[in-house]
């Protein structure tokens, strides 16, 4: 099953990456060989079997609803790229 | 006297009780040959000398107090130095998963895996290098240049934790802990000839780990001898209320794993882990281990795990899955590279689309397109139901036998470059480590042969979830039987 282009470019935008005109078209000729390959999990008929998310038996694991200490804000801004006023800068995100 | 280097962790150690050497001696003669090793291995990211010459004296007062006054406690592990794959934080010390986007990442808190080293008195050297995120069979998907094996430096570690596997192998430490997902400690171990043991899923917390494919990541320890290695393992594992996938079960006492034979254990042989075109040596250097553990007294069954060739497409499509989501944090916000531009929405791409290499965004990608809506239940969904049917076949082997004996990978190291531009070749080399990953089980290499080339071959144990005490002991049985971990790449 070969992928377009257009679905190349519809799959960077929903995982947000920008890709150059060379990546997409090595992109779409690497993953649609792995999608053909990935074909094979459709042989099997799974319609009585449960999925697996994870292998444990535990769910949903509460912890003791108490404040503790955590990290100065100080220190969780050392590595933002651009900071201001115990604040992360970002570009405006409405003009 | 032997060279400190060649020392294995539990004769270093018990030099250091014994006054005979210091955890400062061990340190410095560690730290020589990382640096003179670095250009021809490239296995560490970052090396950290003075924090490893600090935590050295600090361990040596301890090691003095002790000899004076042998009731305070000593734990086994104080003085010793060993790496960290740099996808685990250390809090004050740069972090990059191998990826540029991390590029100038100081942690600011410790892995809980790393704090019980700490704890325990242990001198961290450096962050090793490895595949970017941990996606990769190879060490070449380093945003850092790749590591090369100490066996041959024209031909690849394994990975992703080539770094720590290179670094154990050519004596640059006495240890290092990696992680494995589908197959990144097992595999290196096995390309690298050392020991590496993945761990069940929920044994070691992941808290402080650069998560990759969350519910399949673990953490687990490297070395020359499954007796260290089991050393390490005790050390970090075990219940951590930070990580809530991480598992209330007690760990072993592993202390005593010398000395037992294996009369009355049952090894499970499976048809489906040789096949056509995996290499002849391999083949026939892990029956021959097999051989030799029936010598030992075990017994062999033939089993069958009939779903084995479907986790390579599960496991390529959870993993990516997960990755997509898990990767979705680095935005260039609040940490790591941001590609400055107008708005947020082009801001994002940028940062990702060139902070990224390319084996990154491929798994992005293939798992942005996995989930995304009208593949979802045919990809995710089918992956998921089908991942059942590979655990179900090791819960049914696990009823009859104790351990399963198979290689590792199906073939030797490879070249450098061999299979970079073919996915698919290189997602093949996890082949026979993806199964036990999506069971969550737990899982050795141990060095079993070599090749013509004089390249290592490594026998993979496979034991039940939060049976790593029985893989250990039968590792250990085969190594007091056998010589091939004595071995030492020639450098």
């Amino acid at each position: 099953m070969a992928l377009t282009l257009e679905e190349v470019e519809h799959i960077a935008s929903l995982a947000r990456l920008r890709l150059t005109d060379e990546e997409k078209a090595r992109y779409r000729e690497q993953l649609s060989a792995v999608l053909d390959y990935m074909v094979r999990l459709k042989r099997l008929d799974t319609s009585a079997i449960e999925p697996t998310a994870t292998v444990l038996p535990l769910r949903t694991v509460l912890r003791p609803d108490v404040s503790r200490p955590s990290l100065p804000p100080d220190q969780l801004l050392a590595n933002a790229p651009a900071a201001e006023a115990d604040m992360f800068r970002v570009p405006p995100v409405l003009e | 006297m032997t060279t400190l280097t060649d020392l294995t962790l539990y004769e270093a150690a018990a030099l250091l009780r014994l006054g005979k050497t210091s955890s400062l001696e061990l340190t410095e003669a560690c730290l020589a040959r990382m640096e003179a090793l670095a250009s021809s291995l490239n296995a560490f990211i970052s090396s950290t000398p003075e924090p490893a010459r600090a935590a050295a004296r600090q361990a040596d007062e301890g090691i003095a107090a002790w000899r004076k006054n042998s009731s305070l406690p000593l734990h086994p592990l104080t003085g010793i130095p060993l790496a960290i794959k740099d996808v685990l934080c250390v809090q004050g010390t740069r972090t990059t998963a191998a990826s540029r986007i991390l590029d100038n990442f100081i942690a600011p808190y410790t892995a809980t895996a790393v704090q019980r080293l700490i704890e325990a008195g242990v001198v961290i050297l450096g962050k090793a290098n490895c595949d970017e995120f941990a996606m990769g069979s190879s060490t070449e998907n380093s945003g850092y240049g790749v590591t090369r094996n100490p066996w041959d430096t024209t031909r690849v570690p394994g990975g992703s934790s080539g770094g720590s596997a290179a670094a154990v192998a050519a004596r640059l430490t006495f240890g290092a802990l990696g992680t494995d997902t589908g197959g990144s400690i097992r595999q290196p171990a096995s390309l690298c000839g050392i020991v590496g043991l993945k761990t069940s899923y929920g044994r070691v917390s992941r808290y402080g780990l650069i998560a990759y494919g969350s519910s399949l990541d673990s953490i687990g320890p490297m070395a020359r001898t499954v007796a260290d290695t089991a050393l390490i393992f005790s050390t970090i594992a075990g219940h951590d209320p930070l990580d809530a996938t991480s598992m209330p079960t007690s760990v072993p006492d592993l202390s005593k794993l010398d000395g037992a034979g294996l009369k009355g254990l049952r090894i499970g042989v499976p048809k489906e882990y040789f096949i056509d075109g995996m290499e002849k040596e391999v083949e026939t250097a892990v029956h021959e281990a097999v051989r030799a553990l029936v010598a030992l007294g075990a017994e062999t069954v033939d089993i069958s795990l009939p779903h084995t060739e479907y986790a390579l497409p599960v496991y390529y499509v959870i993993a990516p899955a997960e990755a997509s989501a898990n990767l979705a944090r680095f935005d260039g916000v609040r940490y790591g590279y941001r590609a400055t531009e107008a708005g947020l929405w082009d801001e994002y791409e940028a940062t990702r689309g060139t902070g990224f290499g390319p084996e990154v965004k491929r798994r992005i990608m293939l798992g942005t397109y996995a989930l995304s809506s009208g593949y979802y239940d045919a990809y995710y969904g089918q992956a998921q139901k089908v991942r059942t049917l590979i655990k179900r076949d090791f819960d049914e082997a696990f009823k009859t036998v104790d351990v399963i004996a198979c290689p590792v990978s199906p073939t030797t190291a490879f070249k450098i470059g061999e299979k970079t531009d073919d996915p698919l070749a290189m997602y093949l080399a996890d082949v026979f480590t993806l199964p036990a990953s999506l069971a969550g089980i737990c899982g050795l290499s141990v060095p079993c042969g070599f090749d013509g080339q004089k390249l290592p071959i490594g026998l993979q144990l496979l034991g039940p979830a939060f049976g790593e005490d029985k893989i250990l002991r039968v590792g250990q049985a085969y190594q007091q039987a056998t010589e091939w971990h004595k071995q030492k790449p020639p450098l």
